[in-house]
């Protein structure tokens, strides 16, 4: 397979940057999209040019470290998938495709297609964690959970945070990641202690790194590569109308 | 006041929309219960009536301006909230299919709010400011009959009343999703009677304008509403009036 592809380059942070375009030929079916992008790689290596930066890690669609914006969609076309689990054969062969990175003024670009999402880490800094006791590990099943309310706090915990919901956004709004953390912690019984303050300091966070407001239009859940809802987002609504009314 | 804005967190402002919003709502279901007393077939006595105590009436005074502290505190909110959305991504996507994640009406909620806006002040300048403050008309009723008797203006009234309704089908349902409220049993039926609500509230407020721009004479009203029927009785009415003519012609000759 061939591809016609244009790709946002830019040299660092303070550059401009522009699009470029590329051909890369001899693509197989098989290979994923991060693959496609090697080959092109090892293309303009091989003619001394600067490799397009691109970032990646696990390829398996578990951490979250890829993530481009394909052809005007979040980690491409297909639903519930990475970037680098998106295949060559779900596009045309000759098609045309614009790479462009994460957009958001919390996410600059470092260089090419990377962007600077430690604004999730300052989030995660700000609530995104249980205190435990040291000493010897407790009894695993000592705390009971409800089944209910474990397996939506694993639906919650899949998020790889690869910022798909930022990116898609229409106001860059990081609201279904911060919802995902908040309510995968706040269901389990060892979340209850920084329940209430968890919250509020992650929402607080949240705005302070300059990300937009939600305006509820779904379409954070339907580019999450870990199906995160937007039922997510309503209990983060709920868990901070309640911490803000708790005396 | 300032200070109270920006403590305000992106949830908080969101909530504010959410109840500032569905209040609104509240606003046009009250104002379609008295635009309804247009359709009696009183010469407007009862319109006139209704719009005489709502220019009277104290409690209607404070409701009033509690609705317009709700109108503005809606409209300063939607553009705080615009202003940090645009900035939260100052370059924007070379190519964005967002039509194949989202709805447009719930992507352009500013836009149709805008044109919502325009209307609004164009609507109060005609009925409320023109009549309370000006008296350009004899009766509320009357103003609505020579307004309304202009096909642009109805034209106008129609056109906006359609981004009325965009705004309230992502507006209603949104405003549940901001308090926290979605469950998968309710939520889609919140969804389903947020459509019937805007459905409703758009016929109900366009057939009033039709209605009346149709219905010139009440005569007229009546060959409309009941068809054949009607219009039988009306030729029967005018051989009456002609009857009556002729009788009195008659009389008057003799």
């Amino acid at each position: 397979m061939k591809f016609s592809l244009k790709i946002w380059r830019q040299k660092n942070a303070q550059d401009k940057g522009s699009f470029v375009n590329y051909e890369v030929f001899g693509i197989s079916e098989e290979m994923s999209f991060l693959e496609m992008l090697d080959v092109l790689n090892e293309d303009l290596t091989l003619k001394g040019e600067d490799p397009v930066a691109f970032a990646h890690d696990c390829r398996e669609g578990i951490c979250g470290t890829c993530g481009l914006f394909i052809n005007g969609r979040a980690h491409g076309p297909l639903r519930e998938t990475t970037t680098c689990q998106l295949f060559m054969r779900h596009f045309k062969d000759g098609e045309a495709l614009t790479i462009e990175p994460w957009r958001a003024k919390a996410f600059p670009v470092i260089k090419d297609l990377v962007v600077d999402r430690s604004a999730f880490d300052r989030i995660l800094q700000a609530g995104g964690f249980v205190s435990v006791n040291v000493g010897s590990a407790p009894e695993a099943n000592s705390i009971l959970i409800p089944k209910k309310d474990a397996d939506h706090a694993f639906d919650a915990a899949t998020c790889i945070g690869c910022g798909a919901c930022v990116a898609t956004c229409k106001n860059a709004s990081a609201v279904l990641f911060v919802s995902a953390k908040v309510s995968h912690l706040a269901l389990m019984p060892q979340g209850k202690p920084e329940r209430q303050v968890r919250v509020l300091n992650m929402v607080k966070a949240m705005d302070n790194e300059g990300f937009g407001n939600c305006t509820n239009t779904g379409a954070c859940e339907i580019e999450c590569p870990k199906g995160i809802t937007l039922a997510s987002i309503a209990r983060l609504r709920r868990e901070y109308c309640k911490a803000k009314l708790k005396p | 006041m300032r200070k109270i804005v920006i403590e305000l967190s992106s949830v908080g402002k969101k909530f504010i929309m959410g109840f500032t919003g569905l209040f609104l709502c509240l606003f046009l279901v009250v104002h379609l219960g008295g635009n309804f007393l247009l359709l009696r077939h009183d010469n407007g006595a009862a319109f006139n009536a209704y719009s005489h105590f709502m220019e009277t009436s104290w409690i209607i005074r404070i409701i009033e301006f509690v609705l317009l502290g709700v109108f503005v505190i809606h409209i300063v909110m939607a553009f705080i909230l615009a202003k940090e959305n645009r900035s939260a991504r100052p370059i924007p996507y070379a190519v964005n299919k967002a039509s194949e994640n989202s709805s447009w009406f719930s992507r352009y909620m500013e836009i149709t709010g805008g044109i919502i806006f325009i209307f609004l002040c164009v609507h109060l300048y005609n009925f409320l400011i023109s009549q309370r403050f000006f008296h350009d008309y004899p009766s509320m009723y009357a103003a609505v009959k020579t307004i309304f008797h202009n096909p642009w203006y109805c034209a106008f009234y129609v056109i906006c009343l359609v981004w009325v309704g965009l705004h309230l089908i992502h507006g209603f349902q949104s405003s549940f999703q901001s308090f926290g409220f979605r469950h998968p049993v309710f939520f889609p039926w919140i969804q389903r009677a947020g459509l019937l609500f805007v459905i409703l509230i758009f016929s109900g407020f366009i057939f009033i304008p039709i209605y009346l721009y149709f219905a010139k004479s009440s005569t007229a009203v009546e060959t409309s509403y009941f068809g054949q029927v009607s219009r039988i009785r009306d030729s029967h009415l005018k051989m009456v009036h002609k009857n009556v003519k002729i009788f009195s012609g008659s009389k008057g000759k003799s």
